[in-house]
């Protein structure tokens, strides 16, 4: 019974135990932040590779607590992306004064998420998502004495309250109105009345705020924008990949009853997030703003592929989101570096960048060129098999939206990269030197967008692990 | 079980999150705008408590459910009121209209 506990629980340990660690190093005595930083790294890349070995599914208190191959995948997708988000803020936290705490919040956030994603029980996702949730408000502020980064807090502390009090009044609803809070429970008394279609309402309307789909996405860009570089990625990338792992399986296993409500639903979501992100992000400046509402767009994608049927729709959301991972991160990490030791984070001071930074300019002209979905990059593939998942309903109108979508999108990715490539500038950004950690990562980012693509092995394990949902 | 039956204690609950719905689209001081936040939150606890009193008296779901929600609350006006603090050094004003440096 206890080796169960162990073993079923333990990628949640080793994040707990790193969290403790940390928290001597703190107490002990001083370091610097080299040390502290190779210290923090090695023990991320422990994190992330002791997620493959041992695992078994199985199921802990009276099912509070789930785990099988699928979620012990997701959660390794999760740790990779923070041991690369980790390696690429090198050059940021070498300065900084409180690399400790940082890592604190991040990986407690982390351990939240972890417990949300193995949660079947509407308790323990609750607290699991407000665990991901509340310390990254704290990490929005991290730049203590800008004026932008505790705007930003303040506008992601009281959107994400607003939403979760959404969540939960939905949540007394579907309470009220089954009885119980565990999920496999919940589904089997679910019907179309409308009390338990008003609840399930709320509770998609608290999702959609979460991984920032229209209606609910306005906070995205002020936060992304005023975040530092560091926490704007890890809101982007982990902090959104887990919500949607949840989101699918909550919507493929809980709400299977209502599944005809939410189609529509999701129809008209992801046709006005693609919309809207497109159009907004054609006239953005700001790089993080510009990946802000290019994000939403991919949400978008993400939500027809959603829309499929169960098996497809998981495999393609799941494979989507490792591609969007590496291509997501490969973009920020020139951002990190360059904003840095620059300061600079336009995209008008990227003008001829590739004159003087030849290698950077490639790491962010293939991560653009796989956001955009450019056939050779892996972007192509995940956004070919969400759109085949979402067109196994039969519904093509949707499809052939998202695809004319996609030609737009092109027009604001590209627009990036003739910047970099052909536009002239009198003063253009000077050399950067890369050190060690970062490179490392573009080079992992960038070698994660062409092999994923190509090696079809990937899509057809996920494929298979997501069979049992 | 006689008095109050469960509909009045859903209309109270029900009026209670929109009033603080109400609350934080409509103020504009942060402070103001998490004590909104905190009556939706209790409007939801009034919602737990009602159902599992009423409906499901064999289980205490709700009611722990109910804890969980006051502790989470407390530490989110924790860390918001730290925020918020942080942002009147830099802005000396706590009006969200004048945190407005970054729109659109």
């Amino acid at each position: 019974m206890l080796t169960d506990f162990f073993i079923l629980l333990k990628q949640e340990l080793v994040v707990t135990a790193i969290i403790f660690l940390l928290l001597f190093v703190k107490l002990g005595k001083d370091r610097t932040n080299e040390s502290i930083l190779n210290l923090v790294n090695g023990l991320l890349l422990i994190n992330f590779v002791s997620g493959f070995f041992g695992n078994q599914e199985g199921i802990l208190f009276s099912e509070m607590f789930k785990t099988n191959p699928l979620i012990v995948l997701e959660k390794n997708i999760l740790s990779l992306a923070m041991l690369i988000i980790s390696m690429q803020s090198y050059s940021w936290l070498k300065t900084h004064k409180h690399v400790i705490e940082f890592y604190l919040l991040l990986l407690s956030t982390l351990l939240g998420m972890f417990f949300m994603i193995s949660s079947g029980n509407l308790l323990m996702f609750y607290l699991g998502l407000e665990l991901s949730t509340i310390p990254l408000a704290a990490a929005a502020n991290f730049d203590l004495l800008k004026r932008q980064s505790s705007e930003a807090a303040m506008k992601m502390i009281i959107s994400s309250a607003f939403s979760s009090a959404l969540l939960l009044f939905g949540i007394s609803l579907v309470y009220g109105a089954t009885g119980t809070l565990v999920f496999t429970e919940i589904s089997t008394h679910l019907s179309n009345s409308p009390l338990h279609i008003f609840g399930f309402i709320l509770l998609l309307s608290g999702f959609a705020f979460k991984i920032s789909a229209v209606p609910f996405h306005l906070w995205t860009a002020d936060v992304y924008e005023g975040a530092p570089v560091a926490v704007t990625s890890y809101l982007s990338v982990v902090s959104k990949a887990a919500v949607l792992f949840v989101f699918v399986s909550v919507l493929y296993t809980v709400f299977k009853p209502l599944a005809d409500v939410w189609y529509n639903m999701l129809f008209v979501l992801s046709l006005i997030t693609i919309i809207v992100g497109n159009l907004f992000a054609l006239r953005q400046n700001n790089f993080k703003r510009f990946l802000a509402f290019s994000s939403i767009a991919q949400v978008g994608f993400i939500l027809i592929g959603i829309s499929g049927s169960s098996q497809a729709g998981t495999a393609s959301v799941v494979y989507f989101i490792l591609i969007y991972v590496f291509s997501n991160l490969a973009a920020f990490g020139v951002v990190s570096l360059v904003s840095a030791v620059t300061g600079k984070e336009n995209i008008d001071d990227y003008k001829a960048f590739y004159k003087t930074n030849p290698f950077l300019s490639w790491v962010i002209t293939i991560a653009l060129f796989s956001l955009a979905g450019v056939p050779p990059t892996a972007g192509f593939f995940g956004k070919f098999f969400l759109l085949m998942a979402g067109s196994s309903k039969g519904n093509y109108l949707l499809i052939v939206i998202a695809a004319l979508n996609m030609v737009v999108s092109f027009y604001y990715y590209l627009r990036v990269v003739k910047a970099i490539f052909m536009d002239s500038n009198e003063q253009p950004i000077a050399k950067l030197s890369i050190p060690t950690l970062p490179k490392l990562a573009m080079y992992i980012c960038v070698t994660g967008i062409i092999v994923t693509g190509l090696l079809s092995v990937v899509y057809d394990y996920i494929f298979s692990l997501s069979a049992g949902l | 079980m006689s008095g109050v039956p469960l509909t009045h204690i859903l209309y109270l609950s029900t009026a209670l999150f929109f009033i603080g719905m109400y609350g934080l689209f409509t103020r504009r001081n942060m402070i103001t705008m998490l004590m909104s936040i905190e009556l939706m939150l209790n409007s939801v606890n009034i919602n737990f408590v009602a159902f599992n009193k009423y409906l499901y008296p064999e289980k205490l779901d709700g009611i722990f459910f109910t804890l969980f929600i006051i502790t989470i609350a407390a530490a989110e006006a924790a860390v918001a009121i730290a925020i918020i603090i942080n942002l009147y050094r830099s802005h000396n004003s706590i009006d969200v209209e004048d945190a407005a440096e970054m729109k659109f």
